[in-house]
């Protein structure tokens, strides 16, 4: 055990805090607490937590309350819902299927829909709030992705997030399957499929889950189990650590004046910070019932009973798992046969082979930047992206990808609504999946260097004043104003790597290095990820271009400061052009190519 | 404020302009202004006012309102009671969150402050206390001097593993080659048996057929089957029975008496992996899946002419028996569905196969 006083006594969580301004004694029920759970320590620690504010700090803030409201709505479902696939004949009061033979999950499901009075609003909040977590989550991992909030010391709470991702997608596709509908039986008999492509244990595996052949009749119940405890229980442990994880790293901040490496700048958890996110969870949560009572989702007794011989056209999964399906729909017919075997490569790669590679690419991203940029420092400072170009672009063209397989998973609706051709569709996805990445990474890449040359020419030479000017020999031009020392700070505040060099065979003093020197692929690699970064300006550029600016900068302060638009304007005449028409120094002229 | 366990040593390396630190506060319209502070407090009040006024009314909508009441008004078709709990819970729901949002925002006061933070790492001093305690306690556990004892645990431990993971053999019946023979290679169709309309479930004679025409259907024998057994058997079983005209058709020889003068009957269930396919196409003989638009020929055998799927449909050798309704020959001579590793599918139907 720790030594509560030595942990007291050095902990920077504590000597963070203030002083408590008077001697003020507890309430009796937070003494009684206090006296058994010593709950003063927790309070003192974190009562006064400071949490900074950005609006895309909320993203994994709705995730969570989403997950929150799929609890409470759960178990309100559980209290009706029969997890059995016992065939029954079907006598609630949903006419249109009277007598009809059902499993009693589709039937009480239509229970809950037709006869439990808040039943239906409940089961369409549910499921809203499932799509919504998903969507939430994933924004809020590109987010995270995009600022680069993965880097140290937070790699392993981005593992822990791309956990949840994964585990969220089988939970979302668990309970879709629960209520044995024609819609969700055709997408397990997908997932039969795909258990069955899986090479070499495929059949086994089929025949375990299904409890034999499909569809059997005990699928239903362990999908169940799956989706209202496994899952979820690993969700929530896996979310409590992600929280805890949070707390103990403190939230990273964008950058900004006064924001440091070293402090967070905020609002305090009580009373501002825990006001706006418990808000925030009614907010979410009354939408969510808004929705639930507006608008109709996965109406199954339209679709009717599971039916292993019928399924309807435009059959679609949940949106989550549309990139999956879509990759499906356009991978060309492939199987191979090796001594007597068949390997279903056009259903597993795809399907099992797709999913593992984003989600290990995701898994492994934190460690390979790190491996390409050398950089061994704690961030808590957000990168705006285009600080980051590469990876910006990387994840714009994995966005792309994902989205065109997203796609592909409607080339039927698209077929239909355009009145394209369905195989023509088809085709240009095969491509597109391969090459609209790519196309999307160069177009990224050169737009976020764009914005890096556009913010080094402000922070040089300040904002443009507006007025444009024509000299006596006929050149147009127009005048800069100094930017404020805030904004100046902020555009060149962001650390840039060195690209690392290949380590030399020896070192300084001719010994043979053992491993650990740069190698040429990693150099190379290097180059690639950070070479066209553009430099921001340096302190001793930046003074040269102040000086070069003076007589404007000096004009603004003494002379015609107060006059304002005006004085802006007369100085603007006044002051050096940086003509549009004239070539520009040396540094500006390389700028540009 | 300060201790030496900051994240970074150096917050500033790298900077080309000194930070400027925090931007001075300005205070709020509501702070400056008595009367909009007020004004704020009063909305405040009222938004909370309201949800005991949608709670009611969501209370009054459980118990007044008929359960099978339906509104029908412009584009809101729909359940009158959903709609009334999804409006009144809600709203009660989002004005709870606005009002204590709006309190944060302009009443509480909006000074930010300034925490400084800590390197997620411990001390060198906890390190290295912590590493002395550890080699204490391997220390007292004798492992160092009687080092078998770690790789027996080890063993012993990760040898119990195996009966855990052998009581998981009873998931599912095992697909041992016998079994295989059972279930995924066979189907109920067999020699005799009718061929239903999956409509109406009566048997089908081949004037009934138009040329063009596309019925599903079902053996008889699968009337006999509930419950479990009987999805299991429909889900391989289910067919389709086409008529096409046998001049534009392709029948290959060892396939010449499987038809009925122009109709014959297919697999329903996709061979890429497993939904029921639907849709027709009369003018080209083609058949689309639904789910993933594997496209089948079935005016040649049933081969892929487009899609994902990598085998031909297996087709159902039909004839007329002595009443003259269609019948099968027998099951179907390849299983029906998705492939699956233990059997080679290479010898299966391809085009141009005779």
């Amino acid at each position: 055990m720790a030594n509560p006083t030595r942990i007291a006594s050095t902990s920077p969580v504590l000597e963070g805090q203030p002083a408590p301004s008077a001697n003020r004694e507890m309430p009796g029920a937070v003494k009684w607490a206090d006296d058994r759970i010593g709950l003063a320590k927790i309070g003192r620690a974190g009562l006064r937590k400071v949490f900074p504010d950005h609006w895309s700090f909320l993203l994994g803030e709705i995730a969570l309350y989403s997950f929150i409201v799929l609890l409470l709505t759960g178990v309100f479902l559980t209290i009706w819902f029969k997890p059995s696939m016992a065939e029954i004949e079907y006598d609630g009061s949903y006419q249109l299927l009277k007598g009809m033979p059902v499993s009693e999950a589709f039937a009480s499901t239509l229970n809950i829909s037709f006869d439990v009075r808040g039943g239906l609003l409940v089961r369409q909040i549910h499921h809203w709030a499932a799509l919504l977590f998903v969507a939430a989550a994933t924004v809020h991992m590109l987010r995270v992705f995009f600022t680069g909030a993965f880097r140290k010391p937070r790699e392993v709470n981005w593992l822990i997030g791309v956990g949840l991702l994964s585990l969220s997608l089988i939970a979302g596709f668990a309970g879709y399957s629960l209520p044995d509908d024609l819609l969700s039986g055709t997408g397990l008999r997908f997932v039969d499929g795909l258990i069955r492509s899986i090479p070499i244990i495929g059949t086994w595996a089929e025949f375990f889950v299904f409890g034999g052949e499909y569809p059997g009749d005990i699928l239903i119940p362990r999908l169940y189990m799956v989706h209202i405890l496994l899952v979820p229980g690993i969700l929530l442990g896996l979310i409590s650590a992600h929280l805890a994880l949070v707390v103990y790293h403190k939230h990273t901040q964008y950058p900004g004046p006064g924001r440091t490496e070293n402090n967070v700048v905020g609002y305090p958890l009580f009373p501002v910070y825990a006001a706006k996110a418990g808000g925030f969870f009614f907010i979410v949560f009354g939408f969510l019932v808004l929705m639930g009572g507006l608008f109709q989702i996965n109406p199954v007794w339209i679709y009717g009973p599971y039916d292993p011989a019928k399924v309807t056209a435009g059959s679609q999964p949940d949106w989550y798992m549309g990139w999956v399906e879509g990759a499906i729909r356009i991978i060309p017919a492939l199987e191979t046969h090796i001594l007597g075997t068949t390997w279903t490569w056009s259903v597993f790669l795809p399907g099992v082979g797709l999913m593992g590679v984003l989600f290990t690419g995701l898994g492994l991203w934190p460690f390979i930047e790190q491996w390409i940029t050398g950089d061994k420092r704690e961030h808590h400072l957000l990168d705006r992206p285009r600080n980051a170009p590469t990876r910006t672009a990387l994840g714009v063209a994995g966005m792309t990808s994902y989205a065109m397989f997203w796609l592909a998973g409607g080339n039927d609706i698209i077929a239909t609504r355009f009145a394209l051709d369905l195989n023509a569709i088809t085709v240009f996805m095969r491509v597109a999946v391969f090459v609209a990445p790519v196309i999307a990474f160069i177009i990224t890449k050169r737009l976020m260097l764009s914005l890096q040359r556009a913010d080094r020419e402000r922070a040089l030479h300040g904002s443009e004043d507006g007025v444009i000017v024509r000299s006596p020999d006929g050149g147009y031009s127009e005048g800069h104003l100094p930017l404020s020392h805030e904004e100046q700070f902020l555009l060149t505040q962001h650390l840039q790597h060195r690209v690392l060099e290949p380590g030399a065979e020896t070192d300084a003093s001719g010994v043979r290095r053992k491993k650990g020197g740069v190698s040429k692929l990693r150099a190379r690699l290097s180059r690639w990820y950070l070479g066209h970064d553009i430099a921001k300006p340096s302190a001793a550029e930046l003074a040269a271009a102040a000086h070069h600016g003076s007589h404007s900068a000096h004009a603004v302060e003494d002379g015609h400061g107060a006059a304002g638009v005006d004085g802006a304007g007369i100085n603007g005449i006044e002051g050096p052009r940086h003509g549009v028409d004239a070539g520009h120094g040396p540094e500006r002229a390389g700028l540009h190519h | 404020m300060s201790h030496d366990n900051l994240p970074v040593k150096d917050p500033d390396l790298g900077h080309s302009v000194p930070d400027p630190g925090l931007e001075p506060h300005v205070e709020r319209y509501t702070d400056v202004d008595k009367g909009a502070g007020n004004r704020a407090y009063a909305a405040i009040l009222m938004m909370l006012a309201a949800v005991p006024v949608l709670a009611i009314a969501f209370v009054v909508i459980y118990f007044a309102v008929p359960r099978d009441a339906y509104i029908d008004f412009g584009l809101l078709k729909a359940n009158a009671q959903n709609v009334g709990f999804g409006l009144t819970g809600g709203l009660a729901a989002v004005l709870i969150g606005v009002a204590v949002i709006q309190w944060a925002r302009v009443l509480m006061s909006d000074e930010e402050s300034v925490e400084l933070r800590h390197a997620a790492s411990s001390t060198d001093d906890d390190r290295a206390a912590v590493m002395g305690l550890w080699d204490d306690g391997v220390e007292q556990s004798s492992v160092r001097r009687r080092k078998l004892l770690l790789g027996a645990l080890g063993g012993a431990v990760g040898i119990s593993l195996v009966p855990a993971v052998v009581l998981l053999a009873d998931m599912g019946p095992h697909p041992t080659a016998r079994l295989r023979e059972e279930t995924l290679e066979r189907t109920i169709w067999a020699e005799g048996i009718l061929l239903l309309n999956d409509e109406n479930w009566l048997p089908i004679r081949p004037e009934m057929l138009e040329v063009g025409q596309l019925v599903n259907a079902q053996p008889a024998n699968l009337r006999d089957l509930h419950g479990v057994e009987a999805h299991q058997a429909k889900a391989k079983a289910a067919i389709i029975v086409v008529r096409m005209d046998p001049n534009s058709i392709k029948v290959p020889e060892s396939r010449k008496d499987w038809h009925v003068s122009g109709i014959l009957a297919y697999s329903k269930i996709c061979t890429h992996v497993g939904c029921p396919i639907s849709l027709w196409e009369r003018q080209t003989h083609h058949l689309l899946c639904p789910c993933h638009q594997s496209t089948f020929d079935l005016g040649n055998s049933g081969v892929v002419v487009f899609g994902p799927a990598a085998r031909a449909l297996p087709q159902l050798p039909i004839t007329v028996n002595a009443d003259g309704y269609l019948v099968a020959q027998s099951d179907f001579t390849v299983p029906v569905g998705p492939s699956y590793f233990e059997r080679d599918s290479s010898q299966d139907f391809k085009d141009g196969d005779q």
